[in-house]
């Protein structure tokens, strides 16, 4: 009987200890990068912050009118209302002007109408931690339901125009002849344009709203990474191992797809996270315009573009809370994807 | 004594890990250090395998090296202490005093500026020439390092030159101060036979004129023996022995030297099998005699006529072919090699590859035909040749760019026979990917790992274990050893007689280096500017070649010191 086990014994190699991947390396590189590593926790919060929001557990009331119009921003509470003596009460009861008054004689009946219909004025508060906007609408709040329209356009139109620009740069790096051709026409009568009014003319005909903006910026944006992956592709698909895939009878997709693509993977994440960065901006900037999202929802961009008006009459407290949002999340997704580069570079990684 | 080096030890930095700097030695091991010396007007040669820690060793001497180098010993140049300089004085004695040529022109050479400008920044930085006689002086280097038509060359860029004329003109740049010492690291690995030739007798020549020193960092032993005075053999970081030329190739006392001098195929006998460098330790006995293959072993592929060209384009519409391989026909018969010889450019690759189908197929124009087994490999569409990819195979030169770096070697090796459905099902196909992985010598803990993890030789075996996996009747190996060291080399040729003997495979054995082709080939073809000028039999051609040509191509092989003496 023990002759027929050494057969099985001697292939240890069915279940093979797989070494370190290509992403766990990047990820152990990744993580001894200390400003990357704080960069991710910083975009993990404000993804948090953004889930939440979406799922309407907090500032789903941002449209609420809780304060004075443009309180100001303070912990403290509103300041002691002043000493009002301006005007001293006169004494003594009120003229009787019955004579005189055609109305005299309806103003009790007045008065029992207007006892019926009691309104219950709100009772608005006076100051706000980060103060308030021209309706009164909590300016904290507003920042935080922006972060969700505004992040989730970058990032969903960043997909967009990476998965455009991947398959284009793929299919006319990979073929080349007519096929290449047909695309670098493509591109440069895209990047012929002024991106700025190719932005505005598909803004015109697409409307406002979230998906708009979506499309808009995905349309025009992939360029850039089809210019890219298109180089990239062409340098791959004359290396000896697509050669060698070809020779073993592997089809151009799986050359493509299978072979090449997980080489330049990095190429489009770096890629992908710089984008989310310049659609975050571009969608301020449609949005400031008043070409990006609808004016019932609210986003860094729109807030900016209110606090033009408000800005001359002495109210910062808008254009510091989108700022200082904008600029915080900006800047750690920068980090983020600096670090990333770094930590997926294949030249950083031993021979090869 | 122009140079001394001294106990000399090379550590890189890798990052910390738990608060312990990672380091790596380089050069020494421990507390030994390397040591050597370099008199005033001779060659010293330091040979040895890739990791032995050559390259750094000379690299240390005027700190070339990266950030994360540590060096200690000591390195004496005309009395200076050259670890504790600071780096303006290496900067002043970099080009003036010591000078440095590379293995690769191409790269060392800017490509923005023309060679003119390139060879007087040295002249005007150092000697303080005017501009006007920094072109003068240039002109004179050019026509000394023998490249044609100096003065038109000077406004040359590097990519208007070819790779043997770009390594001249790099040699003319270190010559330009007239330095005290060169360091050429491998500076013709990357060239032709004929071109390497050339410049190790430039190189020579120069060094008696102008009466310097020169270290000649190489891993072939052929070139060493020819150009050297002296040679230091460094294996692992250490120096295993030094001494003359003359009797390190007489007289070798070091078992590492003697089996690297052993293991190199010469063209003075042919051998069944190579000695490699394990087998040399060991002790282990030289095998037996060569055995004859059957004359009349049934034809694999019939080629008659193959050419194949590619368009150059000019302008938008304009396009010219240009004939890379015109009109080749040869037979290959089961269980044979036959080789292909010539300078690059001369179309082998190319003629390869057609046989493959693996051009672009709107390139340019193919012509003739290729039988296989009763088709023409030129004529089948892509559907019709899937089943033939299988019964050809390739194996590449770069063993570090044949292979997907992002797939672990049971993915490459699986992938193959999942296209040509082998094997029932993932599990089988693994089973018979491990078997083949011990064939070709690597056991099957390697399946899960990537190909960076492996050495240039290991990567090699699994490329040819790739093409096993399909059961092919023909392999094309494209100058499939010329990117290894020699000691595996050595073990790669072994490894691919025994595969031809056992599996009866028939090889189309494409190399520049005749040495290796006449131990492995029964036929040979040597091409030229695409046309094949001569084919014979492995021994007519090298004992008595008819072409002009072959005669250059057998007489520039680098024969070593004591064997080039000996074969006469």
């Amino acid at each position: 009987m023990s002759a027929v086990l050494p057969t099985t014994s001697a292939l240890p190699g069915l279940a093979p200890a797989r070494s370190e991947s290509t992403w766990v390396g990047a990820w152990r590189r990744f993580r001894s990068n200390r400003v990357g590593l704080w960069s991710l926790v910083v975009v993990g919060g404000f993804a948090l912050l953004m889930l939440l929001s979406a799922f309407g557990w907090v500032a789903s009331d941002w449209g609420a009118e809780r304060a004075v119009a443009n309180a100001p921003p303070t912990f403290l509470g509103p300041a002691p209302p002043p000493v009002a003596s301006v005007a001293v009460a006169p004494s003594g009861p009120p003229l009787d002007l019955s004579a005189v008054d055609p109305l005299a004689p309806r103003y009790r009946e007045w008065a029992e109408r207007a006892a019926q219909l009691a309104t219950t004025e709100p009772t608005k508060l006076q100051t706000l931690p980060f103060g308030a906007d021209r309706l009164g609408r909590d300016v904290l709040a507003k920042a935080v339901k922006g972060t969700q329209i505004s992040v989730f356009v970058g990032v969903l139109a960043a997909l967009v125009a990476t998965l455009i620009g991947t398959v284009l740069g793929a299919l006319g790096g990979f073929f080349g002849g007519k096929v290449g051709d047909l695309l670098e026409w493509l591109y440069n009568v895209f990047t012929a344009i002024p991106a700025i009014l190719l932005i505005f003319a598909f803004a015109a005909v697409a409307g406002r709203g979230v998906q708009s903006v979506v499309l808009i910026l995905g349309l025009t944006g992939w360029t850039g990474i089809y210019r890219l992956i298109r180089a990239e592709f062409l340098k791959h698909a004359v290396r000896d191992y697509v050669r060698a895939a070809e020779a073993v009878g592997a089809s151009a997709a799986a050359r493509i797809f299978r072979h090449i693509l997980p080489n330049v993977s990095h190429v489009i994440l770096v890629q992908l996270s710089i984008l989310v960065v310049g659609f975050i901006k571009a969608e301020v900037i449609l949005s400031y315009l008043g070409l990006g999202v609808s004016v019932d929802q609210v986003s860094w961009g729109t807030m900016l573009a209110e606090a033009q008006g408000e800005l001359i009459l002495g109210y910062w407290w808008q254009l510091v809370a989108a700022t200082t949002f904008m600029a915080v999340f900006v800047t750690a997704f920068s980090l983020m994807t600096d670090a990333m580069r770094d930590a997926l570079d294949p030249k950083l990684r031993g021979l090869e | 004594m122009l140079l001394s080096v001294d106990n000399l030890r090379v550590a890189f930095r890798l990052g910390r890990e738990g608060g312990q700097v990672q380091r790596v030695e380089a050069v020494g091991r421990g507390e030994r250090g390397v040591g050597f010396e370099v008199p005033e007007n001779t060659t010293v040669a330091l040979v040895g395998e890739s990791g032995s820690g050559k390259s750094v060793t000379a690299m240390s001497i005027i700190n070339l090296l990266p950030d994360n180098a540590e060096r200690s010993g000591t390195v004496t140049f005309d009395g200076r202490d050259l670890i504790a300089a600071s780096s303006a004085d290496l900067r002043r004695l970099r080009g003036r005093e010591i000078a440095c040529v590379f293995q690769e022109p191409m790269t060392s050479l800017n490509p923005v500026f023309t060679v003119g400008q390139q060879i007087a920044e040295p002249l005007v930085r150092h000697l303080k020439l005017s501009r006007r006689a920094a072109d003068a002086r240039a002109e004179d280097l050019l026509n000394e390092v023998g490249l044609p038509e100096p003065r038109r060359r000077l406004r040359a860029y590097p990519h208007e030159l070819s790779g043997g004329q770009q390594q001249r003109v790099m040699i003319a740049m270190a010559l330009a101060c007239g330095p005290r010492l060169l360091i050429a690291d491998e500076p013709t690995t990357a060239l032709d036979v004929t071109v390497q030739r050339q410049i190790l007798e430039l190189l020579a020549g120069l060094k008696e004129r102008h009466r310097m020193s020169m270290l000649f960092i190489s891993h072939d032993l052929g070139v060493v023996g020819e150009i050297a005075d002296h040679v230091v053999v460094m294996r692992e970081g250490l120096v295993r022995e030094q001494g003359p030329v003359a009797r390190i190739f007489a007289d070798p006392q070091d078992t590492y030297t003697r089996a690297l001098l052993a293991c190199r195929p010469t063209l003075a006998q042919r051998r069944p099998r190579l000695m490699v460098i394990d087998d040399h330790l060991a002790g282990a006995p030289s095998a037996g005699a060569v055995v004859a293959k059957d004359p009349n072993a049934a034809i694999v592929i019939e080629a008659s006529g193959v050419s194949k060209g590619f368009w150059m384009r000019h302008g938008i519409f304009g396009r010219t072919e240009f004939k890379a391989v015109k009109g080749a026909s040869f037979r290959l018969r089961r269980g044979h090699t036959l080789g292909i010889v010539g300078e690059s450019g001369s179309g082998k690759t190319t003629l390869g590859l057609a046989l493959l189908r693996l051009h672009d197929p709107n390139g340019g124009p193919t012509g003739g035909h290729a039988l296989f087994d009763g088709r023409d490999l030129l004529a089948l569409s892509r559907r019709e040749m899937l089943p033939i990819r299988r019964r050809i195979q390739v194996v590449f030169q770069n063993p570090y760019a044949s292979l997907n770096p992002r797939f672990t070697v049971a993915q490459t090796l699986v992938e193959p026979m999942a296209i040509h459905a082998i094997g029932g099902n993932s599990e089988a196909r693994t089973t018979r990917a491990a078997a083949l992985l011990g064939r070709v010598g690597l056991d099957a803990s390697a399946l899960g790992k990537y190909p960076h993890e492996f050495s240039g030789g290991q990567r090699q075996r699994i490329a040819i274990a790739r093409c096993l996996t399909l059961d092919p009747e023909v392999l094309v190996l494209d100058e499939a050893v010329s990117a290894l060291d020699v000691s595996v080399q050595a073990q790669v040729l072994n490894l691919l007689k025994d595969l031809q003997d056992e599996l009866g495979l028939a090889y189309l054995f494409i190399s520049h280096d005749l040495a290796v082709v006449r131990f492995m080939a029964d036929e040979v073809l040597v091409m030229k500017d695409g046309e094949i000028v001569e084919q014979a039999g492995v021994e007519e051609i090298l004992e008595r070649p008819r072409q002009e040509y072959t005669r250059r191509l057998i007489g520039a092989i680098p024969r070593g010191y004591v064997s080039g003496a000996a074969s006469h």
